[in-house]
């Protein structure tokens, strides 16, 4: 499905600002596979999701979703194989349009946008149908502007958007790092829902140890740039936060520091 | 009394004067509102748009295919600053000022010299300030104008309805959301701006016409005079006026509304010179409220409420 191969990337070389992100990162995906990736700050987790869609380019390497060359793609031509979901909840959703609009610009993505009408009436019932399986009441509310929703609401509507026209990948940026820990539950649960049902491929990216053990086929590590640890299966499940941090430490000859990862155990 | 009959007949040309740039202010609704751009393109292809409909006139061509001509050059100094903007990088704002500067030369090389009189007993025109009174109703300047606006905004809003025109929309609003649903935002910017200038020209052509000549200095301050309607048209007609159609018509009232104060503002024998210098203290204020409102008279709400 995702095929990442050999991709370096470095922000402001030659300068005082010089940071290495991305160092010989491989990993590919299966159909089906719903991946955790977890890793410090700076380790290259959320670069590797922005090299995946195309924020900008790789220095090298080559990247392959569903067997065609993205690499040189520019992101909004990618997004057609992608359904994102970002850290920040006002990015993900245009805050002065209406929660229909926002649903109707989503369920086009990847089509040539003509001068039929932004919106059918049959779309109108159907996104109506899709917000009610989010249980927030948001149903009755689809001609207000998103900007009037909380964060998580936002959060919950952009997840819906991203998976209203079925991806080939879907791309969870710490999506529920900003959110308060019951709402960040409960977003969570729905992200495994809508996964599982729709048997999307996933990326999700998260601080949280225990998040990354409970949900998913499998988990991966970043550290420096590139996977170190890459685990799925029997023995994902029986992972423990304990066992991470010590593979952590001897997968890299580093003391996990991360006090937002140790914190949220 | 002199001064309210003064003010009583200068009423019509008033009214006519402030729905043209009215419809100079819907273009500039479309960069500043939608788009999220401050586009000072504009001061200089509204004179572009004069240029090009009096010279083509005056060359003999129909004046509708004038007027076409004239939108498409107004299109044209949009489409520079979008390249100056989205292809090389440039500021937005520092983009319209660039093109706005060299449309300066161009203007003047388009008239041939500053100033160029397009008179309304040797041309058959479309709206003249003589066509105010005594005149068959689709004569008058009023009416063809109103008709302008009326025509303007329904295309509008139907183009802003539909699936590109929402991508558009989505452009102004969010750049990371449009990217990520596979929208080209810089080629959207590039036709906003294109779109946004053409009506800019037009509202300058029919100027021209109204005036009865095309001058160089014409669209100086015209993004001042556009902001001022679209503030004056959302503080009297905002809350009643929701649906997109009807903002654009309080944005075309705000132009007449703004032109019938400076007309009152004339008679009342203020110094003419000052009148820029007032309009723009009277938008810098304008722009301002919402941010004193944020900062100094913001109340926290009592007792938080939470929704998941």
């Amino acid at each position: 499905m995702l095929e990442i191969k050999n991709i370096y990337k470095t922000f402001n070389p030659g300068t005082i600002n010089q940071k290495v992100a991305l160092n010989n990162l491989n990993l590919t995906l299966n159909d089906g596979d719903f991946v955790t990736v977890i890793g410090g700050n700076g380790a290259g987790k959320s670069t590797m999701l922005n090299a995946i869609s195309g924020v900008w380019k790789p220095d090298s390497g080559r990247i392959t979703i569903d067997g065609v060359d993205v690499t040189g793609m520019p992101e909004h031509k990618r997004a057609r194989f992608l359904g994102r979901v970002f850290q920040d909840p006002m990015l993900g959703t245009a805050a002065d349009m209406s929660i229909q609009e926002n649903m109707a610009l989503a369920l086009r993505r990847g089509n040539r946008r003509g001068l039929g009408w932004g919106i059918t009436e049959k779309e109108k019932a159907q996104f109506k149908e899709a917000l009610k399986t989010l249980d927030l009441g948001l149903e009755s509310r689809v001609t207000s502007k998103v900007g009037l929703l909380s964060g998580g609401q936002r959060q919950a509507v952009t997840l819906l958007m991203a998976t209203l026209k079925k991806p080939k990948l879907l791309l969870l940026d710490e999506h529920t790092a900003a959110l308060d820990p019951k709402t960040a539950a409960k977003v969570l649960e729905l992200s495994e829902k809508i996964v599982e049902e729709n048997h999307l491929t996933a990326l999700m990216v998260t601080h949280n140890m225990k998040d990354a053990i409970r949900y998913g086929n499998r988990l991966i590590m970043m550290h420096e740039g590139h996977v170190i640890f890459d685990v799925s299966g029997e023995e994902k499940k029986n992972l423990t936060v304990e066992g991470l941090v010590e593979m952590f430490s001897t997968a890299s000859g580093e003391e996990f520091a991360n006090d937002r990862a140790l914190l949220s155990k | 009394m002199s001064i309210i009959t003064s003010i009583i007949n200068a009423l019509p040309g008033a009214v006519a004067q402030g729905l043209i740039w009215g419809i100079m202010a819907i273009g500039l609704y479309i960069t500043y509102k939608l788009l999220n751009i401050s586009d000072l393109t504009v001061d200089g292809s509204m004179c572009t748009g004069a240029a090009v409909c009096v010279m083509l006139t005056i060359a003999g061509m129909p004046l509708p295919l004038a007027m076409v001509c004239a939108v498409i050059a107004g299109m044209l100094t949009g489409f520079v600053t979008g390249i100056f903007h989205t292809f090389m990088g440039i500021p937005a704002i520092l983009a319209g000022i660039l093109t706005q500067l060299s449309l300066y030369s161009v203007n003047l090389k388009i008239m041939g010299k500053a100033n160029q009189a397009l008179s309304v007993r040797n041309y058959d025109l479309l709206v003249s300030l003589q066509y105010i009174r005594n005149v068959p109703l689709w004569k008058n300047a009023i009416f063809v104008v109103a008709a302008f606006v009326v025509v303007l905004i329904a295309i509008l809003y139907w183009f802003f309805g539909t699936e590109y025109g929402c991508s558009l929309r989505a452009t102004g609003s969010n750049l990371n959301m449009s990217r990520a649903q596979g929208i080209n935002t810089s080629f959207n910017t590039v036709i906003g701006l294109m779109l946004s200038n053409g009506i800019v020209a037009l509202s300058g052509a029919l100027l021209a016409q109204y005036q009865g000549f095309a001058d160089v200095q014409m669209g100086r301050g015209a993004i001042v005079i556009g902001l001022a309607a679209i503030i004056i048209g959302n503080a009297v007609f905002g809350k009643i006026f929701k649906n997109f159609a009807f903002k654009l018509l309080a944005v075309a009232f705000g132009g007449v509304i703004y032109y019938i104060v400076y007309q009152i503002v004339i008679c009342l024998g203020i110094d003419p010179d000052l009148l820029k210098l007032l309009s723009a203290m009277v938008v810098a204020v304008f722009l301002a409220i919402p941010y004193w409102k944020k900062t100094y008279f913001s109340v926290p709400k009592k007792g938080g409420n939470q929704n998941a």
